[in-house]
């Protein structure tokens, strides 16, 4: 599955990272780092952190 | 039988259908919006939104295709129901019946009583009611704002950065003072005087002064404001008067158990979102509404679940609801977060940096964690959240 973040959007608040900690990162200096190819059975938890991330800046296709 | 009647097209009204779906509920679901438009994201109707221009088009939620078939009622609210009969009227004449009903109506913002001409004086909760401000907030614009909470704090530090003059009348001596506390609160005011924002707090507002269209505002130490646009933000009311006259208790919004059942309801029927009066477990004390974003998701997961196993005749999940209350808030450069419920709080500390830049602080009550809040320092949050799971 595909995973994007539109970084215009992002304001790097993290929520994502707490439902899919694997694929969503913030990294030293705070700014959010991910993986855009992520493995099919981590769906449930990728739609998790699509829906609460607050700038609705996550797309999984 | 029309299966699920949810009212109110909302963050919570949209994740409740999303969540019956993905349970495995396939029978038909009717969503009752008051606004016209599909559910959209209301945080940044006084934030980016507000300054760079209100398009409602970019701020729906994305849906999920489970929902296509949803058939969605628009631009006419809920007036009356009768849980017996399992009907709901809408203002344009429509009756709906249900099998299972979702109340996803969310809040409003609460208007004071004040003397003279109230033209002028807006609420921002809406898409439309953003629209009727932005249009206000133009360079030179005198805003008013009552009320010094997150969303009054908010307007001021926007309409600061689209060039008006801006004065925040509150009755509260800090800014957000419940849940950020006096030190957080007077840091915070501390910022926003620096971008130029007037405060008047321990104040409240006597009048409205001009002919048709407010022209000036006056506060009770006899203080005279020029107003070109008076912004209201001062709380907030629940949206159950179309539940009036079904027994329920209505004081609070509406209050459920861990499965998000409406207590005492003669029929299957469900709350979500800020409407919702529920239980946590990781939070001591009675039930609770928690107006956060988070929230809606959060109870219209659960929610969606109960009706796809009362629907089936399955068993409802009884197990105690848990959920962490997260909020966030951008002032000018300053970004705010908090997780749990800080102000439940008796004694706050600052844990590191200091309140006059970045810094954390711990909230905690009788001596337990309850919740922390960071300014600019969002990253060191997480094990501040990972402690408040843990430790009820
Ligand atoms: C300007 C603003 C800024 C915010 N900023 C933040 C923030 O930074 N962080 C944060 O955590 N939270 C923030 N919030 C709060 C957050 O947006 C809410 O918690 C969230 O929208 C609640 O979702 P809900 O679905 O319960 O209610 P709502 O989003 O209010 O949806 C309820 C819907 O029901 C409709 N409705 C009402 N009555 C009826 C009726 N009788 N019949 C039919 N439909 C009806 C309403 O029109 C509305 O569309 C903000 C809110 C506002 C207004
Ligand atoms: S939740 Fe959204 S805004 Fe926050 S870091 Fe993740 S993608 Fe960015």
């Amino acid at each position: 599955m595909k995973v994007t973040v539109d970084m215009d959007k992002c304001q790097h608040y993290g929520q994502c990272c707490f439902e899919a900690p694997d694929v969503f990162e913030l990294d030293a200096d705070g700014k959010l780092q991910y993986v855009a190819d992520v493995a099919e059975e981590r769906r449930a938890d990728v739609e998790s952190a699509a829906d609460v991330c607050p700038m609705q800046a996550i797309v999984v296709e | 039988m029309t299966g699920i009647v949810i009212v109110g097209a909302g963050l919570g009204g949209l994740r409740t259908a999303e969540s019956a779906r993905a349970a495995g509920y396939q029978g038909p679901i009717t969503i009752v919006g008051e606004e016209s438009h599909l559910p959209y994201n209301r945080p940044p109707l006084s934030k980016e939104a507000l300054s760079t221009g209100v398009a409602v088009d970019d701020l729906h939620f994305r849906r999920k295709p489970s929902v296509d078939d949803v058939t969605w009622h628009l631009g006419a609210p809920a007036i009356g129901s009768d849980l017996v009969a399992r009907t709901v009227t809408l203002a344009d004449g429509t009756v709906l019946s249900f099998q299972a009903l979702v109340a996803a109506t969310g809040i409003r913002p609460r208007r004071l009583p004040i003397d003279g001409p109230q033209a002028g004086c807006i609420v921002l909760r809406t898409a439309d009611d953003a629209l009727q401000l932005r249009e206000r907030l133009i360079p030179g614009a005198q805003v008013v704002i009552l009320g010094a909470g997150f969303i009054g704090c908010e307007v001021a530090a926007t309409a600061i950065k689209l060039g008006c003059t801006v004065h925040v009348v509150a009755i509260d001596t800090e800014p957000m003072i419940r849940p950020l506390g006096a030190e957080l609160g007077s840091a915070m005011r501390v910022r926003h005087e620096h971008h130029g924002v007037h405060f008047h707090l321990g104040r409240f507002v006597t009048g409205f002064v001009g002919d048709e269209q407010i022209t000036r505002v006056t506060v009770d130490d006899g203080t005279e404001l020029a107003a070109d646009v008076v912004v209201e933000a001062v709380g907030s009311v629940a949206n159950v008067e179309w539940l009036a006259g079904n027994g329920l208790d209505l004081s609070d919004g509406l209050l459920v158990d861990d499965a998000m059942a409406v207590i005492d309801a003669p029929c299957p029927m469900f709350a979500v979102g800020d409407i919702a009066r529920h239980p946590n477990a990781w939070f001591p004390g009675p039930a609770r509404r928690i107006e956060h974003w988070n929230m809606p998701t959060e109870t219209g997961k659960r929610a969606g679940q109960s009706l796809a196993a009362v629907l089936s005749g399955a068993p409802m999940d009884t197990a105690a609801f848990a959920a962490m209350p997260s909020f966030w808030s951008d002032q000018y450069s300053h970004k705010l977060q908090s997780f749990g419920m800080p102000g439940l709080a008796d004694h706050i500390t600052v844990v590191a940096g200091s309140p006059d830049g970045p810094c954390i602080a711990e909230y905690r009550r009788d001596g337990q964690l309850v919740g922390v809040v960071g300014i600019d320092m969002t990253a060191e949050l997480a094990p501040y959240r990972k402690q408040l799971m843990g430790q009820q």
